[in-house]
C-alpha cells in the first residue's frame, strides 16, 4: 500500500504547486481527453515533451513517478501484450497458432503503452501538487452549474472534503487494528481463500463499529459549532484564478491544434 | 525471557520520500520477571519500540532477541506465532480490537488462534472475566453493549488468556476514571508479583513508574536517553525537565520540602517511602523550633 503513489500530495512550492486547483483538474481531464487524439509518432513525441516538461517544473524527481507507474506495470503489459498479439493488419512478421504478430499490433502495442504512461504521470502529477481538500473544493466548484438541475452540490463536496480527510486516519486505524489482531495470533495473507477470508472478519467489524462511532461524533462535533446545512454559508478557503491559470487554458488549446495537425 | 535490543534500527518507509526515523542505534534488554516503564515525550519512539517486542516490526538494522529467537531484517514473516503468543501486547485503546458476538468468544479468540482446544479456551474466558474485576454476567453479552471501561477490561482479558509470559501494555489507563485506574494498575502488580509476568508498560503517569517500576527506560527522538531504576532516573530533576519529562508528585513535593530546609539521602518515590523519611525527621524540627 505505501508503494502506490497515485492519489498522494507531496507539498512543495512550483508554479504547478500554486496553480488554481479548478485549473489543474480541468487541465488535467482535459489532456487525458487529447491524448487519444495522437494517432502518430510526432503527436506523441510533442505529448511526451510537454508532459515530463511538467513534470520538472513540479520540481518533483522523476524516479518518483516511474516508482508510481511500478504497481501498475503488471496491467500495462498485459494490455500492451494483447493490443499486439491480438490486432491483425499490415505485414505479418511471425505467426503462431492463433497468435500473430502484426505490423499493426506492434505499432498499436507501442501507442497503447505510450497513453497509458502519460495518463499516469499526468494524473500523479495532478495528486502530487494539490491537495486533496483543494481538490474537493475544486470539484464542488466545477460542479456548481447542476445546482439547476437540484444536484445536491454542496452535500456531495462536504462528503469528499470529510472522506478525504479521513482517509489517512482509517488507515492508521486499519493498520493499528491489523497489528492488535497480528498480536493477537491472525495470520494475515496465509492459508487457503476461505481461511485468507476468514481472517478479515477480526478487522472489517471494529473497522465498521470505529467509523460508526466517529460519523456519530463527528455529527454531535459539528451540530454542536452551528453547523445547520450548505445554504448561507461563507467559505473560508476562497479559490483564484490567476494569469498562469488562463495561460495553461490557453495551452490546453494550442496542444490540441498541435495534435490535430499532426494527425 | 529476556528481550535484548542490540544496536536497533528502525526506519519507516525507508527509500521513498516519505521516509522517517522510527529508532536509532538502540542498545537494550528488558530481563525476565522486570516491570520495565518506557517514558518519553511523544513521538519519541516508544511505541515503535513496542512493537519491535513481539516482531509486528522487525527491525530495519540490528538485531532483536526474544527468548531464544533472533529477529534480524532478514527474519521471515512466517512462524512469529510462538513469539506472539509468549509476548501479550495490549495496544492503546484496545477495546477497538472486540469483534466477536460475545465477550466469552472473544476473549476465547486469541488462544484458540495458538491452537488451544474450544473447550479450554472457553473456560480460560469465564477465568480471565474474573481477574480483570467484571461480573459473570458479561460473558454472554456481545463487547459493543459495554462500557468504555469494561471493554477495555475484555480486551485485556483477550490477551491475558493467551497466558503469555511478558505482557507489553501501552498506555493501558489512558481515559479511565481514577478508581478503574488503580484497579487496572494494582491488576498488573497482582500478575506480575503472584505469576512472575514480565511487564512492559509505556506510560505518561510518572506516578504510576515510581509506584510499580523497577527498570525505566527513556527514549528521546528514536534513541535510548537513560535506562536504570526509577530512583536512578528520578534522582535528576533538571535532566527530565529538559527531556520535557515530568517528576513523581511525591518527587515534586520532596523537592519543594528541599527548599525548606529538610534533607533527604536518597530521592523518595512513593507516599510511603516520603512518609517514612519525614517521620526521622520531624520530631527533631519540631524540637528544634520549640527552643
Amino acid at each position: 500500500m505505501n508503494k502506490l503513489i497515485l492519489g498522494r500530495f507531496m507539498p512543495g512550492d512550483s508554479i504547478l504547486h500554486r496553480m488554481d486547483p479548478r485549473a489543474k483538474l480541468v487541465a488535467s481531464f482535459y489532456y487525458i481527453g487529447i491524448i487519444f487524439l495522437a494517432r502518430s509518432w510526432p503527436a506523441y513525441a510533442v505529448l511526451f515533451v510537454f508532459t515530463m516538461s511538467l513534470v520538472l517544473i513540479s520540481k518533483i524527481k522523476l524516479d518518483f513517478f516511474i516508482k508510481g507507474v511500478r504497481p501498475l506495470l503488471w496491467l500495462i503489459l498485459f494490455t500492451v501484450l494483447l493490443q499486439i498479439f491480438f490486432t491483425r493488419g499490415g505485414h505479418i512478421y511471425w505467426q503462431w497458432g492463433f497468435l500473430t504478430l502484426t505490423r499493426y499490433g506492434l505499432l498499436n502495442g507501442a501507442y497503447i503503452f505510450m497513453r497509458f504512461v502519460l495518463i499516469i504521470f499526468m494524473s500523479t502529477l495532478l495528486t502530487l501538487t494539490t491537495p486533496p481538500l483543494s481538490l474537493a473544493d475544486a470539484i464542488e466548484s466545477l460542479l456548481k452549474p447542476l445546482k439547476a438541475i437540484r444536484f445536491p452540490v454542496y452535500e456531495v463536496a462536504l462528503m469528499l472534503s470529510i472522506a478525504l480527510r479521513f482517509v489517512p486516519t482509517l488507515m492508521d486505524e486499519t493498520t493499528k487494528i491489523m497489528n492488535a489482531q497480528r498480536a493477537r495470533g491472525v495470520d494475515f495473507g496465509e492459508g487457503g481463500l476461505f481461511k485468507q477470508m476468514k481472517a478479515i472478519v477480526p478487522i472489517l467489524i471494529p473497522l465498521f463499529v470505529s467509523s460508526f462511532n466517529r460519523a456519530d461524533d463527528l455529527a454531535t462535533a459539528m451540530e454542536a459549532r452551528g453547523y445547520q446545512g450548505g445554504e448561507g454559508r461563507s467559505k473560508y478557503r476562497i479559490l483564484k484564478w490567476q494569469t498562469m491559470d488562463s495561460l495553461a487554458m490557453v495551452a490546453m488549446a494550442i496542444l490540441t491544434v498541435i495534435l490535430i495537425v499532426l494527425r | 525471557m529476556d528481550i535484548t535490543f542490540k544496536d536497533v534500527s528502525y526506519t519507516y518507509q525507508p527509500g521513498t520520500p516519505f521516509q522517517g526515523l522510527g529508532l536509532e542505534h538502540v542498545s537494550l534488554t528488558i530481563e525476565s520477571g522486570s516491570y520495565t516503564a518506557i517514558i518519553g515525550h511523544t513521538g519519541s519512539g516508544k511505541s515503535t519500540l513496542l512493537q519491535h517486542l513481539n516482531a509486528l516490526l522487525k527491525p530495519t538494522a540490528g538485531v532483536v532477541q526474544i527468548g531464544d529467537r533472533e529477529i534480524t531484517p532478514e527474519t521471515n514473516n512466517k512462524n512469529l506465532k510462538a513469539i506472539r503468543q509468549k509476548v501479550g501486547m495490549v495496544f492503546q485503546f484496545p477495546e477497538s480490537q472486540l469483534f466477536e458476538a460475545t465477550v466469552q468468544k472473544d476473549i476465547a479468540f486469541g488462544p484458540q488462534n495458538f491452537g488451544v482446544p474450544e473447550a479450554e479456551a472457553m473456560a480460560r474466558a469465564i477465568h480471565m472475566v474474573e481477574l480483570v474485576g467484571l461480573p459473570a454476567n458479561v460473558l454472554e453479552k456481545s463487547p459493543f453493549d459495554l462500557s468504555g471501561g469494561q471493554m477495555r477490561r475484555v480486551a485485556i482479558a483477550g490477551v491475558l488468556a493467551m497466558q503469555p509470559e511478558v505482557l507489553v501494555l501501552d498506555e493501558p489507563t489512558a481515559g479511565l476514571d481514577p478508581v478503574g485506574r488503580r484497579e487496572m494498575m494494582a491488576l498488573f502488580t497482582r500478575l506480575h508479583e503472584e505469576q512472575g509476568m514480565t511487564i512492559v508498560m509505556v506510560t505518561h503517569q510518572m506516578d504510576d513508574v515510581a509506584n510499580y517500576a523497577n527498570h525505566v527506560i527513556v527514549l528521546e527522538n528514536g534513541q535510548l536517553a537513560k535506562s536504570g531504576t526509577p530512583r536512578e532516573i528520578f534522582a535528576d530533576p533538571a535532566w527530565l525537565t529538559a527531556k520535557h519529562l515530568g517528576l513523581p508528585t511525591t518527587t515534586q513535593f520532596a523537592q519543594a520540602l528541599i527548599q525548606k530546609g529538610f534533607v533527604f539521602d536518597q530521592v523518595p518515590l512513593t507516599e510511603h517511602e516520603l512518609a517514612a523519611m519525614l517521620q526521622a525527621q520531624l520530631p527533631s524540627k519540631v524540637g528544634e523550633r520549640r527552643e
